[in-house]
């Protein structure tokens, strides 16, 4: 009795903020309904028995995925209005593919057909004796150990893709490299030039740093000469 | 549990792990280093793969045989050709990285477990690792907008085919009851007993996996990723990531739905006839050469699908030597577009090529042979897949099919033709930049292979065979 009360009510919640989600205006509140789904869900897992999957649904979409959602939201200023924009258009193309769609599924569930023997046909029984979270835990490392690998290297995969296509190495960053300065000698670092007078660097081609695969132009010596020291760019 | 079995895939993701820290660790830039490593421990896994014997490992999850060993030299060959291939251009275009041959590698990781896949979890896995890789390669060139644009596409798309597959494969489970290749076989024995739900899994399980196929009507994406894409990840794409979902295809469809053919046929067939149909006219209009390779793939699995369609070994058998000429004629040929390179920048119209064999006679013939091995035009390799498997649909029955296929591929020789016509016939213009040597060595072996494959075809149509007699075992 309790149970089916408590099934009906979260199953309402749940329906009620999934159509929250898509309808509200504000994006953020649609985050908040969506993170209130998942919580419904959850407690819809845990009636149904299974409290792995339920706790997995709090701690990776309440905890990780919904947070995110949230911070994308509230940091990109996506304008959600502009987005919606042609639904009124794109409304009956919409609808159609839906109802067609809706359709096609229910010609498959009205055609099935319940066997006999449900019980032997369902591979892994509802093992009695262990928790749940402790069964699949029997399985994951066991049996299934390949595929646990290989979700490894796919998430390896996504953080070398992140890091590939976002990170950039910081070449403004000025640090001081001991034994380079040590090294330096005077001839290497002054330059000593003739400039006219009245003539800018700019002419004389002296503007540092030096453009890449440009050597400096001098001038032809004038008249009245200056000496200047160029400090050059390492 | 029989690890052993699956050395070749441990070896080549171990090494990949190892070049990846090789490359992070070293402060200078490793990627020579690491391109060389990868092509290494590609022929160190090639070997290993030869090596293996047949059987089932990890509790039925994975599965060795000859079928598996052929579709994983080939998917080897293919990112081979194309880790050598990217060097050069890579480092042309500033974008030269060492996680290039490692994604690549790990993306070969997951084509390799795709084709061992005996379960559809072990499928799926194996899928995701694959495209996950071909995503982030896609958008590598991260400053180019348009590079960006195709990663990002690939990725929204190609997230909804993994979706639909995996609703495919939840139906497919909740109607037969198990994930396992051979108790689903078991449970759909009686092709009578077949419900509604299963098909539809089935029909679900095909979109997906046509997508990564990109035959029609899931081909949307194809023309702007390769675009889009840099030249060296396009030449990757259109190949061994093409050759691994078809192999999965071939497998799923006479392993578990082997005895339920007449649910899945006409599908097949639908999505084969619209492929060659638009894979053909579309490409009439092309100017950019890569878009032009675009509707070519599309043409090429379309005809390809011929075999699977015909439903018999001897079409799998064509399948398996047109997805080898396939994979040597695409690498062949974007060896050429990547050496399309004008004063430093990378140049992909077909009218850039105006005149080549004047300036440049080895590359314009290389390029001439391709495309008339792309045409079909015996007795260059490409000839031999198509003939095998319109062989194989005439046999079967279904003259339709191989009447549409030969038209089409008579309406392709035009473009394919188009090509060869602006290199010889039309006025010069600038010649290219020098290529490099590893870009000739991939064009030479390539087209080597292709112009002399008649010569010497029975060892690769024997493995085929063996290959194809595995898969109906």
């Amino acid at each position: 009795m309790i149970v089916a009360v408590a099934f009906y009510v979260f199953s309402a919640i749940l329906l009620g903020s999934a159509a929250m989600v898509v309808t509200s205006r504000n994006p953020v509140h649609s985050v908040l309904f969506l993170i209130l789904a998942f919580f419904n869900a959850a407690a819809l897992f845990l009636i149904a028995g299974a409290e792995f999957l339920a706790m997995i649904l709090v701690i990776v979409y309440v905890g990780a995925v919904a947070v995110l959602f949230l911070f994308v939201v509230m940091m990109l200023d996506v304008d959600f209005t502009a987005l919606r924009e042609g639904f009124q258009r794109y409304a009956p193309v919409g609808a159609t593919v839906g109802v067609v769609l809706f359709f096609e599924l229910a010609s498959v569930l009205l055609g099935w057909r319940m066997s006999g023997d449900v019980s032997a046909a369902v591979l892994t029984r509802l093992p009695s004796h262990v928790q749940n979270t402790r069964a699949i835990g029997q399985v994951l490392y066991t049996d299934y150990f390949l595929l646990f690998q290989l979700s490894g290297l796919i998430l390896l995969v996504a953080m070398i893709g992140a890091i590939v296509l976002t990170h950039r190495g910081r070449h403004t960053s000025k640090r001081q490299n001991i034994t380079r300065q040590q090294e330096r000698r005077v001839d290497e670092t002054l330059q000593v030039v003739t400039v006219r007078s009245g003539a800018g660097i700019r002419e004389l081609g002296l503007y540092r740093p030096i453009p890449v695969g440009r050597e400096p132009v001098l001038a032809a010596p004038a008249t009245t000469e200056v000496s200047t020291i160029v400090a050059q760019d390492q | 549990m029989n690890w052993a079995l699956a050395a070749p895939e441990l070896v080549l993701a171990v090494s990949a792990l190892g070049i990846l820290l090789n490359g992070v660790l070293r402060t200078r830039d490793s990627t020579i280093l690491c391109t060389v490593l990868a092509v290494a421990v590609c022929v160190i896994t090639a070997v290993l793969v030869i090596d293996t014997p047949t059987a089932t490992a990890f509790g039925g999850l994975f599965v060795s045989d000859a079928f598996s060993r052929y579709s994983k030299l080939l998917i080897l060959a293919g990112t081979v050709l194309c880790v050598v291939l990217s060097l050069d251009y890579n480092s042309r275009q500033r974008i030269s990285r060492f996680e290039f041959p490692v994604l690549m590698l790990l993306s070969a990781v997951g084509m390799m477990v795709m084709s061992s896949a005996n379960n559809l979890m072990t499928l799926y896995m194996g899928l995701e690792l694959q495209s996950l890789a071909v995503y982030v390669l896609a958008a590598f060139a991260r400053d180019d907008i348009r590079s960006a644009e195709a990663g990002l596409k690939y990725f929204v798309l190609s997230a909804l085919a993994s979706g639909l597959l995996l609703y495919g494969i939840s139906l497919a489970y909740g109607f037969s009851g198990s994930m396992d290749f051979s108790r689903i076989a078991q449970a759909v024995m009686d092709p009578a007993g077949v419900s509604a739900g299963l098909t539809v899994g089935i029909a679900f399980i095909i979109a997906g996996l046509a997508f990564k196929l990109s035959a029609v009507p899931f081909h949307m994406w194809t023309p702007d990723v390769y675009e889009g894409a840099p030249t060296s990840v396009t030449a990757f794409m259109s190949t061994a990531p093409k050759v691994a979902p078809f192999v999965v295809l071939l497998r799923v469809m006479f392993g578990p739905f082997g005895h339920v053919t007449a649910q899945w046929q006409p599908i097949i067939v639908l999505i084969s006839i619209a492929s060659m149909l638009l894979g053909s006219f579309a490409a009439i209009a092309q100017t950019n050469i890569k878009r032009l390779m675009a509707y070519s793939s599309i043409g090429h699995m379309g005809y390809a699908l011929v075999g699977l369609a015909a439903g018999t070994q001897t079409g799998v058998r064509g399948v398996l030597v047109y997805l080898l000429t396939y994979v040597v004629m695409s690498a062949g040929s974007f060896s050429c577009i990547v050496a399309m390179r004008r004063r430093g920048l990378a140049v992909d119209k077909i009218a850039d090529l105006s005149g080549l064999a004047r300036n440049d006679l080895t590359l314009a013939t290389l390029l001439a042979i391709f495309m008339f091995s792309m045409a079909g035009v015996p007795p260059l390799a490409g000839f031999f897949g198509k003939l095998l498997v319109f062989q194989a649909a005439v046999d079967a029955g279904m003259w339709t099919l191989a009447i549409i296929g030969v038209l089409t591929s008579v309406v392709s020789c035009f473009y394919y033709l188009r090509v060869i016509k602006v290199m010889f016939f039309d006025a010069s213009v600038a010649p290219f930049d020098v290529r490099s040597r590893s870009l000739s060595v991939v064009a030479l072996a390539t087209g080597a292979f292709t112009l002399i494959f008649f010569v010497y075809p029975a060892p690769f149509l024997g493995a085929a065979n063996q290959a194809a007699r595995a898969l109906f075992g």
